[in-house]
């Protein structure tokens, strides 16, 4: 972060990646302009940037890299208003800026010497994704026990990251559990069916885990209860909540639930907090 | 520290004179209406406000304020490089600040200067503010600000508070920059001990004036979710039309919106006030809107200044009761009520 938590730093668009075959999402990689805002920026996966396009304004983004993985930011960005679609027109080495990095993280120090389960829908996959790779670095995985991963899209085309799932498909130190909403593909290996069904299948303890879940607000509501179900405590629950945002630092007055801000109190919280929050978001 | 003397008449030299060091800010009316105006040489100092209808806060956080700057020239090798834009902060008096409008610019402290963050701009304004209040002899039907820890002598946030003695006013130093500037301003006069008198008992007739009284002591206890599900909301939020008057108006309101604008490839990074009774102020790309209804809107604006700001900082209401939205609201929403429904639910 600069010194003036407002102004973003300059970034170069290094690679453009399509990952959906209907073209709506795509990952940015970045590169920092100057060394000492990559030095400068250090995060925990969980955490968010403001995207700064000079001209359009700025988008709340989540960070799907890792910190593991240096020299570079990933973010993957879904088509829908004004900046994201500008966005999705820009070209490999157009510059953009980043402010960031933003808000809480997934709680990591609490997750150590646990389970961690994560259960992701669409493209909220992505803060899941720079989780994964954090907790899959050999300098990191001892601090994990098992880790199991529920994810799932509408059809294959619409999964992010699909050569990075087919890897840990592979490994033998996560166990991956994808999943579509319907296919017409027979080859097709994987799981089919919702979210919340595929976890009520593969999730069958609670013990000693953390679940973190991002996803469509209809994937969370009836993944929440099948949690429950096997023993899963509000305060083992943790999600990811999107407001809309300005600032990105709790001064702008835009994105509060009760008197939370998401994008500085939060925008990670558990169960057990939202519960004792107004149902406003 | 102490109290200063000087003639009524005396207080607009002694400001001129001070416009050689500072950008001196007076209440000024134009058409029925008060607002801080740079004060012109040949202008009286009037002082015969109740109060002006926007809060100085405009001074500390203009309506519209330009953040940033940025080239979209493609020739230029910092194209699309948003950068600072020069600006500079003159020192500046704020005379006839009524003490609510000094409190609230307290209250919003706590969000522009925490720990975590600070808004540069808004900390670089408010610091090159010296801010001369003008106790409230005269308050208003609509003020209750002794319930929401304040009143119409209150200190908090003045540099210097002035009371009306008819023929003079009394000038009490409470900060150093206050005395920098009595001393700049060669007001050098002591007050005796007859006229502190005096000016003890203006001040407590003026609390006695005070008529309208709002319950606060149980907001604290409340349970959030009550307060947030409670009944009546629908009823407060029946006749409001939206029109976001009130959270203008309002010297503890401060939530704004970030803009770019760009005019032939060159291009500013603005933020502006907003309102949270508007409802793009919420709306998601998605087309999800947490607050879509009215009812939602309206509950966020009282359960902030009463509930939220509250719970979250410790540090009383987020309101100074000064009456402007009771005054100025076109279908006579009054917060006095919504006090007492909160505080009595
Ligand atoms: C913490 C957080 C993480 C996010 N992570 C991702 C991500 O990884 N990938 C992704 O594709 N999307 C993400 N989003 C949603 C993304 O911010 C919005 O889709 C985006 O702001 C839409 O901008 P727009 O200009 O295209 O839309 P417009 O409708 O034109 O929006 C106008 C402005 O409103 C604000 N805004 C609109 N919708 C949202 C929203 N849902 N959340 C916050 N601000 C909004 C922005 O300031 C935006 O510039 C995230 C949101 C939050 C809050
Ligand atoms: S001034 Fe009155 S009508 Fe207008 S938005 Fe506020 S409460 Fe509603
Ligand atoms: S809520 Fe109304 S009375 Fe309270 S400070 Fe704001 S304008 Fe004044
Ligand atoms: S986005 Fe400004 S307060 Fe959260």
């Amino acid at each position: 972060m600069t010194d003036n938590p407002y102004l973003p730093f300059p970034v170069r668009i290094q690679q453009i990646i399509t990952e959906t075959e209907d073209k709506n999402l795509k990952t940015f990689k970045l590169s920092f302009l100057n060394r000492e805002d990559e030095e400068r920026f250090v995060f925990m996966p969980g955490q968010f940037c403001e995207i700064s396009v000079a001209g359009k304004g700025e988008i709340p983004i989540g960070l799907a890299s890792s910190p593991t993985e240096k020299g570079f930011l990933l973010f993957t960005v879904n088509k829908t208003g004004v900046v994201t679609r500008y966005l999705h027109n820009m070209k490999e080495g157009d510059i953009i800026g980043v402010r960031g990095p933003l808000g809480n993280w997934y709680p990591w120090e609490k997750m150590g010497g646990k389970n961690v389960v994560v259960i992701g829908g669409g493209f909220a996959f992505t803060t899941l994704r720079s989780g994964i790779v954090y907790m899959l670095h050999p300098e990191n995985r001892n601090r994990f026990k098992d880790i199991t991963v529920v994810y799932g899209a509408r059809s294959p085309g619409l999964l992010l990251y699909r050569q990075e799932l087919a890897e840990w498909e592979k490994r033998d130190d996560i166990k991956m559990h994808i999943t579509v909403d319907a296919t017409d593909d027979p080859s097709w290996p994987y799981n089919v069916g919702f979210v919340p069904t595929v976890t009520e299948q593969k999730i069958t303890t609670s013990k000693d885990s953390y679940a973190l879940v991002c996803g469509p607000p209809i994937m969370i509501k009836f993944t929440q209860p099948v949690l429950e179900k096997v023993g899963f405590k509000p305060g083992q629950i943790i999600m990811s909540l999107e407001m809309r945002m300005k600032c990105g630092i709790g001064i702008c007055g835009r994105c509060n639930i009760g008197d939370q801000y998401a994008c500085k109190d939060g925008p990670v919280f558990s169960l057990a907090q939202l519960n004792e929050l107004p149902q406003e978001y | 520290m102490g109290d200063k003397i000087l003639k009524k008449a005396e207080l607009q030299d002694v400001l001129r004179a001070l416009k050689r060091t500072y950008e001196v800010f007076v209440p000024v009316k134009e058409n029925d209406f008060y607002s801080f105006k740079p004060l012109m040489d040949e202008e009286k100092v009037d002082l015969s406000f109740t109060n002006t209808r926007l809060s100085p806060k405009p001074l500390v956080l203009p309506q519209s304020e330009r953040m940033f700057e940025f080239t979209l020239d493609e020739k230029s090798e910092d194209a699309h490089i948003v950068k600072e834009s020069p600006k500079d902060y003159p020192p500046r008096i704020i005379a006839g600040v009524r003490p609510c409008d000094a409190k609230a610019l307290r209250l919003l402290q706590v969000n522009f200067d925490n720990p975590e963050f600070k808004d540069p701009w808004w900390v670089k304004r408010r610091e090159s503010m010296t801010l001369i209040g003008l106790g409230c002899s005269q308050p208003c039907s609509a003020c209750f600000c002794t319930s929401v820890g304040c009143g119409p002598f209150n200190e908090e946030g003045l540099d210097i508070l002035l009371f009306d003695l008819g023929e003079c006013l009394l000038a009490r130093t409470l900060t150093e920059k206050g005395e920098r500037l009595l001393q700049l301003g060669g007001m050098d006069t002591d007050a005796d001990s007859g006229l502190k008198k005096s000016a003890d008992e203006v001040k407590t007739k003026a609390e006695k004036k005070i008529s309208s009284h709002v319950p606060t002591d149980k907001l604290r206890e409340k349970n959030v979710n009550d307060l947030f599900d409670a009944p009546f909301w629908d009823d407060v939020a029946f006749a409001c039309i939206n029109c976001g008057t009130c959270t203008f108006l309002c010297p503890t309101c401060w939530c704004f919106d970030i803009q770019d604008e760009v005019i032939r490839g060159e291009g500013d990074r603005i933020r502006n006030w907003d309102s949270c009774m508007f409802p793009l102020f919420t709306l998601h790309a998605s087309g999800h809107n947490p607050r879509a209804q009215k009812v939602q809107r309206i509950r966020q604006r009282f359960m902030h200044k009463l509930k939220y700001y509250v719970d979250k900082y410790s540090n009383g209401v987020a309101c100074v009761g000064c009456g402007r939205c009771v005054k100025h609201c076109p279908v006579n929403i009054d917060i006095r009520e919504v006090f007492n429904l909160m505080n009595e639910l």
